[in-house]
Parts: structure tokens; sequence; C-alpha cells
């Protein structure tokens, strides 16, 4: 790897500043949530919120998984937490398993409008969701999948399938074509060329497409609220309940740490495999 | 290779789906666009009234131009941010992982969850403004999101927060992606290190620079959650913009041929940005080990 | 890689194997006998078994007002009605309906929505209601519902929606403290009295008003603004009628001039405040008034203020005698006949008279019933329910503009852009006017 990097002292000095500088700007909000989440609610409402709690309680948090008023059961978070999971495991599973197969499709064939169904999928991305709601609306109502797990899941994974073809079918462009080649000669066929060959190396990209789908089907409010029933409502539904409701004291210490406990997952995958993320991207996926 | 039967088969779902479910659906949506639905869907034809209508509201207009400043202050923000974080945490620093970290974790969360917080910091009389006066440094002013005029900056730079991170992971994989032969090359030459980024190893750059735009376009434009979480539109209508219009005009205000107008013309807008970068795309790479 | 290739082949077709063998077991112990207790589990067997229950999508998601529903909750599984909560919180039902509506199109509605005025005739245009009217003829709705109610809970002389209370938008309230402090000793009773009051406030120090700067409140003071200004049939040619000339008049020029006004009185930063956080301002004293619903009353009550001994409730000056109101009322959607039944329990127990006591007595509001007795309720509340039968009798009852009960939602938006500019100075009045004229072209 080549010496890209500047050596002096005084400009480490400088560099160091500058990126601290920065991670505290970043971190700020997270801050602001954490501390204030500690907090007994008259201290914030007298204090200050960037002032670390006089008086520290878990209260709050307790409140958040079960207790908090959700609607008219004071359930807090706990339930809609395997809703989300249900949703999102099977999501995330069914649209990287589909975008790794269009991805080694496109790119291992020839196929005749391969272009075209590329680019298709690719556009797809940009679609806003607010247009789909009515029609998915309709359309999941006649396959009886509305207000279901799978009826969200199938929403999830059909606007999933253009990035994660998108990562994949990068990713696979890039790959070694010798060893393709050998393989072909050797007699692989259609799936053994994928799962002897491409899949195993497919770690970093798998990850990728994983984080990102994980992310915005953990993250997603409006097909939850709009696609699920009473039975099955996420808990980004739940949260906003809590966090938005029009009356009454707003608890903010249990709204942030509510939004912690929601927030948890997602953060959890980043942090752990953020540098698989790096890896994934360096990789070739979406260098291009 | 010629793409045997099973090969088609296998694209087919993805193909059928996309095909209902967006494309079907955008159709769907142009045609209600020329149609004179109100609160539920009305197929009949009524001509571009819809159209007409849509231009000529104040809040559209709005939303357009909100939608400018916003998408050009939080494309550059983001690419500069996450440039500039990706050259220096490509300096051989320690603790790259924390650093790295704590700057994508924004990604990470969705904005109900982090809207509040945003909302805080960033009133007058609770947030930063307050904190600053309570340290002693009285004129320190930052009432943005209650003045009509400024709003939408504090939309950029909530937006700005969100997504630097992962722009930055683009640039940074794209920096270790560089060839390094040339680089070493440069640096023999006695090159400064900031006249070896410029010439040698930004160019290098140019698919990270397009990835990164595909992917801030796109979530300029469908930046919604911000919005509702950190202003919901105001103060008034000032920080509208179109995915907000088209949510307001199809659900809220029962104007669903409008909102759909309105999408139409999003797609639109969408497409000519994006497409010449999808063309360009779709030329490379595919079918080469075919 | 054909070494690798080839034994990966040995292997694979070693682990098919034992999976045969291990599938094979399996199925001997009985795969069909567990399809018929699944079969069983979903009920297609014994459909008399299955409990009643409804499904209720509301956006009454915290403290007092889920409290107040629990008692709906409580009453309906005391009669063997499951109820299945489908909360969705934020800005007065917006989310919830739009949720509404993708659930209609999808075929499964809810088993009852809150909704407010024109919304459920809306709906209701479309077919999607349930007809209530063999419950409403056994419990007399028709007498005790005051007519102006009536007008959204019925469509096509036929009841879709049960109503669980009246609010009303034309209140101030007061800190009495902050009063006394500034020298205000008499109420006002007309508009000029009232910015004298507030300047009076604001002289002493404290803020003269407040508000939270959103397009529904700004709306909420609009209601008021014109109720006092032109009377009741002003309020109702121009806002209900939405008859141009009366939208285009020097009446309405006032009104906006008087809406400026108002805009002297609050504070710097009343852009996007919540209207909790603005009586929250009245209640510790730091200001003197707030024009608002009588929803408020629950954030006064909860912080345990008492009326008339800490703070007043007084209808706007100018407006006494003439009620602006809201009306909650959760409106039933066409379900299958197996749901109806419950739907029918749930829409009686809302009307429910000593529902409606406990409920709205919680909520601030006032019974949807007029034989409600005002025992249980307070000061204001009493206040309130006196109030409504005086304008239900008198005819000066109108839906409140502000939220939903004059105009269909179209019209009502583009009023609200109409108002929010013009209050936060972007258009200045005669503009103002010349908009609400052009806002009704909807």
């Amino acid at each position: 790897m080549a010496d890209r990097t500047i050596a002096s002292t005084a400009s480490r000095t400088l560099l160091y500043t500058v990126l601290v500088g920065f991670a505290l700007l970043f971190a700020m909000p997270l801050y602001v949530m954490l501390v204030n989440s500690v907090k007994p609610l008259d201290e914030i409402r007298s204090g200050d919120m960037m002032s670390l709690p006089q008086v520290f309680t878990w209260q709050p948090w307790r409140d958040a998984w079960s207790l908090a008023q959700i609607g008219v059961q004071a359930t807090g978070l706990k339930p809609y937490f395997i809703n989300s999971f249900l949703m999102a495991v099977p999501g995330v599973v069914i649209s990287t398993a589909l975008g790794a197969f269009n991805g080694y499709v496109l790119t291992m064939f020839r196929l005749r409008g391969a272009h075209v169904i590329f680019a298709m999928l690719m556009f797809s991305v940009f679609i806003p969701f607010q247009i789909v709601l009515i029609p998915m609306a309709r359309t999941l109502g006649l396959l009886h999948m509305a207000g279901t797990v799978p009826g969200l899941v199938l929403v999830h994974v059909v606007y999933g399938i253009g990035f994660t073809t998108l990562f994949f079918r990068n990713y696979y462009a890039a790959f070694p074509v010798e060893l393709v080649r050998s393989a072909r000669m050797d007699g692989a066929g259609f799936w053994r060329l994928f799962g002897r060959l491409l899949l195993p190396n497919s770690g970093p990209i798998i990850v990728v497409s994983v984080i990102w789908q994980f992310t915005n089907i953990w993250n997603d409010f409006l097909f939850g609220a709009s696609f699920s029933d009473y039975s099955s409502f996420p808990i980004t539904v739940a949260l906003n309940n809590l966090v938005n409701s029009s009356t009454g004291v707003k608890e903010y210490n249990v709204h942030f740490a509510a939004a912690f406990i929601a927030g948890a997952p997602t953060l959890a995958v980043y942090l752990l495999s953020g540098k698989y993320f790096v890896r994934g991207l360096m990789a070739g996926s979406v260098k291009g | 290779m010629k793409a045997p039967f099973i090969a088609k088969v296998v694209l087919s779902p993805s193909v059928l789906l996309i095909g209902a479910c967006v494309y079907g659906y955008i159709a769907f949506t142009a045609w209600l666009s020329f149609t004179p639905s109100t609160m539920m869907t009305d197929l009949s034809f009524a001509g571009p009234q819809a159209y007409v209508r849509l231009m000529g509201l104040n809040n559209w207009q709005l939303s357009v131009k909100n939608l400018g400043i916003f998408a050009s202050l939080y494309i550059i923000g983001c690419g500069a941010l996450g440039l500039g974080l990706a050259v220096l945490i490509d300096q051989k620093i320690r603790a790259e992982a924390l650093f790295r970290s704590i700057f994508l974790y924004p990604m990470a969360l969705s904005f109900i969850v982090t809207g509040t917080a945003w909302k805080w910091l960033m009133d007058p009389s609770i947030g930063l403004e307050r904190t600053m006066h309570a340290i002693g440094w009285q004129s320190f002013a930052f009432g943005w999101v209650k003045d009509s005029d400024l709003a939408i900056y504090c939309v950029v730079i909530a937006a700005v927060w969100q997504t630097s991170g992962f722009v930055m992971v683009l640039f940074l994989a794209g920096l270790r992606g560089v060839d390094a032969e040339v680089v070493n090359a440069a640096r023999l030459d006695g090159a400064r290190p900031w006249r070896i980024y410029q010439r040698v190893i930004f160019p290098q750059l140019g698919a990270s620079f397009i990835s990164a735009f595909v992917i801030l376009a796109h979530m300029a434009i469908k930046s919604y959650d911000l919005v509702i979480a950190l202003t919901n539109g105001g103060p008034g209508r000032a920080s509208w913009l179109p995915s907000l219009f088209m949510y307001q005009y199809t659900f809220t205000r029962n104007e669903m041929a409008v909102g759909a107008a309105s999408a139409v013309l999003m797609l639109i807008a969408i497409a000519i940005v994006v497409v010449p970068y999808i063309l360009r795309e779709t030329r490379q790479g595919g079918g080469q080990h075919g | 890689m054909t070494r690798r290739i080839a034994s990966a082949q040995a292997h694979s077709r070693s682990s098919i194997e034992s999976l045969d063998a291990s599938s094979s077991r399996r199925r001997s112990h009985g795969l069909v006998p567990k399809l018929i207790a699944a079969a069983c589990a979903l009920s297609l067997c014994g459909l008399a078994a299955a409990q009643q229950s409804v499904e209720v999508l509301h956006w009454w998601t915290s403290g007092g007002e889920a409290a107040a529903l629990n008692v709906l909750k409580g009453n309906l599984e005391k009669q063997g009605v499951k109820w299945n909560d489908m909360p969705v919180a934020g800005g007065g039902g917006e989310a919830a309906m739009t949720a509404v509506r993708a659930r209609v199109t999808a075929g499964n509605p809810p088993t009852a929505v809150q909704l407010l005025g024109f919304d459920i005739q809306d709906w209701a245009k479309q077919g999607v209601l349930a007809d209530l009217n063999a419950v409403a003829a056994k419990e007399g709705w028709d007498k005790t519902v005051p007519t102006a109610l009536q007008a959204f809970s019925k469509y096509d002389g036929k009841w879709i929606a049960a109503p669980v209370n009246v609010h009303s938008t034309n209140w101030v309230w007061a800190n009495k403290e902050v009063l006394t402090k500034a020298g205000v000793t008499t109420m006002p009773t007309n508009f000029d009295e009232f910015i004298a009051a507030a300047e009076k406030v604001q002289k002493a120090g404290f803020i003269g008003l407040a508000h939270g700067g959103q397009p529904w409140q700004d709306a909420t003071l609009f209601d008021s603004m014109v109720l006092t200004t032109g009377g009741i049939d002003f309020y109702k040619k121009s806002m209900v009628q939405k008859d141009k000339a009366a939208l285009g008049s020097a009446t309405m020029l006032k009104v906006f001039d008087r809406m400026s006004q108002l805009r002297k009185l609050v504070d710097k930063d009343f852009s996007n405040r919540d209207w909790n956080l603005a009586s929250a301002m009245v209640i510790s004293g730091k200001a003197g008034f707030q024009m608002m619903g009588d929803w408020a009353k629950g954030e006064f009550i909860a912080a345990k203020k008492k009326p008339g001994v800490d703070f007043i409730c007084m209808r706007f000056p100018g407006t006494q005698g003439m009620v602006s109101f809201n009306s909650d009322q959760f409106a039933m959607f066409k379900v299958g006949a197996d749901k109806s039944a419950a739907q029918a329990k749930m829409a009686s127990a809302v009307m429910d008279p000593s529902f409606q006591s406990a409920f709205n007595v919680v909520k601030g509001s006032v019974p949807a019933r007029t034989d409600v007795p005002d025992t249980a309720f307070d000061d204001c509340g009493k206040k309130g329910i006196k109030d409504l039968a005086e304008a239900n009798s008198k005819g000066t009852l109108v839906g409140s503009m502000a939220h939903g009960h004059a105009v269909p939602a179209a019209i009502k938006n583009a009023f609200y852009d109409v108002i929010t500019r013009q209050f936060n100075g972007q258009i200045d009045s005669k503009q103002a006017v010349k908009e609400m004229v052009a806002a009704v072209d909807n």
C-alpha cells in the first residue's frame, strides 16, 4: 500500500485536533440522548441539557422497555422488538439472496437485455416510498397478506432488491476472470459455479448488503405503520407512538431511553461490523 | 457463456417483482395524476388539471426551491465532509476503528430516534444557544430552526450529520483501492502530499464520487422522516420538500391527483439526474465474464 | 480446483443421504395430525368458539388520554369483547389517517377508527362505513346528541360513528397569579380589553400570549378571531358556507389585522412549539394567557392546578354564548359479519353515559350526550357543559374550522396556508384576504 500519509509532527497534531473536533460534533446528539436518558424528569426540565446527571436513575430505561404507554396498554417497547425481528431477518436474508443471484446472473452470463434489466433494477431504488403506499396496499389486500408480517417482509424485499443487486453485481463484475474461466473449464455448471466459487468468496459484500438492508428495514416507519395491524406493527411505530404523542407531559428521559432501545440492534450491527463494511466496499462493490 | 434457462428462472422473480411493484406502480401513479382523484383513487380521465393546479401552488414552488437548496448543500456538504474525513482517517491514525464508528453511527439510527435530540439541540430556549449562553458566550445565536428563511439549513445540518459517515466509508474504500505504483512514482518525483492528492489520488476516485453522488441524490429526494422530525415542515410551510408535499397532498389534504402529479415530476427530475449514471454503469462490468 | 470440487461433491452427496434418512424418520411421527392441529388453531373449525374482538386505530397514546381510553377497553372486556389496540401517534392523527387509507385500500380496515369531522363524511362517501342505526335507535341517540354534531356522525340518514366527546376551541386559559402581579383585576370582555390586559402582562415582564407556531394552532386563534370580530353569522357564512363575499369582506380584513395584534403578544421562540409546552408556560407562570381548546385543561389538572384558584378558564372575550366545537368520534368501518356484533357493543359502550362522564372528566372535554349529569366535572367542565347546552339550543354551536369541522381537509389546509403565512408575516392582511377567497376554489 502506498504511503500517502503526512508525516510531520505539526501536521499530525493538527490532523488529530481536526478529527477529534469533528468526532465531538458528531457525537453530540448521541451524548445528549445518553446523558438525558438517565436523569429524572425534573432535572431535565430545570437543568441544562448538556450537563451530566446530578441524580442518576435507570428508571427511564425500565419504563421504556416494559412500562411506557404505547397506545392503550402500558407495555413499553418489549413486545414490538420481536415483531421487528420477525420482519427484518427474513427481509434481509431474502433480499440479500436475491441480490446475490441477480448479481451472479447479470455478470457471469451473456443475457440479452441484461443491461436494461440492470438499469431498471438500479433505477428502482429511487422510487419515493409514498408513491407505493396505495397501490401496494391494494396488492397486499389482493394477496390476503395485508396486516401480516409476511406482507411486510414482501414489501421490504421488493424495495431492497435494487440495492442488493447493485452491490453484488459490482462485486462479481470485479471478480477475477481467470478463476471463473478455469472453474468453467473444470465443468462447473450454474449452481456449482455460484455455490463453490463465488459465494464462499462473497463474505465482504454479503456483510455490506446485510448491514444496508438491516438498517433500512429496521428503521422503516412508513411501511410499518401502513401495512401492519395490531398484531404485527414494528418497533418504529411503537417508538413513534411513545415520542410523538400529542398530549401529556413529554417524558424526554423515557423517550431517549426508548430511542436507544429501538436503535440498539442497528447500532450493534454497525459497531461490530464496521470494519467489514469498509472491506466490502473496497472489494470492488460500489467502486464501479 | 450464454445464459442457460435456469439463469433466466433465477432472475425472473426479481424482474417480475420490480416490474410490477416499481414500474407498475409508477405507471399507476402517472395515470392517477391525470384523474380527478381526491381522497381515494378514481380512475376516470380528467386531463392535465392536476398539473395545472400543481404549478400554481405556492407550496409546490416553495418545495422545489427548498429541494434545490437542500439537495445541493447536502450533496456538496456530505461529499466534502466525507472526502475530508476519509483523507484524514486514511493517514494511518491510531484508533481508526473508533473514529470510523463515531462518524458512521448516525446512519444506523432512524430519525424518529434522533429527531428529538436534534430538535432540542436546535431549540434556542433549551438547546445549544442556551448552553452557550450559560457558558458565557452571550452573543451566540442559533435560533435558525425558528426562522422561516433559515429553517431549511437546519435540515441540511442534520442531514449532513446523518450521511457523511457513509460517504466517508465510500471514499475510504476508494482511497485504499488507489493504484500504489502511481502514487509512489509521484512521491519519488518529490511531489508535496497535497499535490499528490490533487493530481493523482482524487482523479482515481471517480467511481467513488459517482456512487456517493447517486446515494446522496437518492437520500435527498427521499428525505421525509428527517424533515418531519426536525421541523414538521415549519415554521409554517417554510421547510417543505417535495417528498413532504406529495405526502401532504395525497394523504392529509385528500388531493391524490395533485400528489400523484408531484410524484411524477419528482421521478422525472430523478431520472434526469440519475439515468446518465445508470447508463454509464451498465455499459461496463456486466457480461464480461460471459 | 477440480480436486476441491470433487471432494465437495462427495461431501454433499453424503449430507444429502443423511438428510433423506432423518426426514423419513420425521415423517413416521405423524405430520398429518400436526397439520390438523394447526388448521384448528387457525380456527377453521369451531368458529362459534372464537372470541369477539375489536381492532381500534387511534392516536391517544399518552398519559391522560390513554388512561381515559382504558376505561372503554375495560368496559368492553367486561362484556367479553377483546380490545386489539392499533395506536399510530402524531400530530392530531396525520400518520393515523395514512395508515387508515392503506388499510381500507388493502381491504382489511380496523373495526373502529378515531376520526374527526369531515374525514368521517369523506369515508362515508366512499361507502366503507357501517350502519349503526340499530344501536342508535335502541338507545335514542337522535335525541341526546347535539344536532350540530349529528351532521358529522350521520351520513345519508344513517349513523356511522359514535361520538366520544365535544371539545371546544374558543377558550382562553390564564394564570391567576400572573394576572394579579400584572395588575389585571377584571377579566376582559371584548377583544380590545384582551389586548390591553395582555399588554399589561407583557409590561410586567411576562409573556403575554403563550403560543406554538404550528399551522393548526395559528388556525385555532383564527377561529376565535372570526367569532369575536364578526359574530356567529359571519362565522357561519365565511367558515362553513365558504361565501366568497364574506371571505373577501372588510370584516375578514379586520380579523387578519387582529391576528397581527396577537402576533405582537407572543415570545420570539414561538415557532413550531408544541401546544402542551405553551400550556406549560402558563402553568409555570412564565406567560399570562393561552388561547387553546379545552384539551389544555388536562395539562393544568395533571400539574395539580385548580380551576378558579390557580388558573382561570373563560371563553375568548366576545365569544361567550358561542361554541366552536370539534368532536372525536369512533367511526365504524364495514367489517365481516363475525365482527359486527362486537362493533355494535363498542358503539354502545362509547355512548354509555357513565363512560362519557368518566372519559370526559379526564380529557377536559364535554360529553357528546346532553343528558349526562355534570356532578363529576370540575368548574371548567361544568361551564363547558352549560355553554354547550346553551349553544345547542340557540343555534350558536358551530364546527371549528381549525379542527376540521367546518370545511373539508383540502380547503382547511388551504386556509391554514394563508393563516400561518399571514401570522408569520410572510404576507400582509390584504393579500391574506385575497388568498382566503382563492382558497375555497379547491
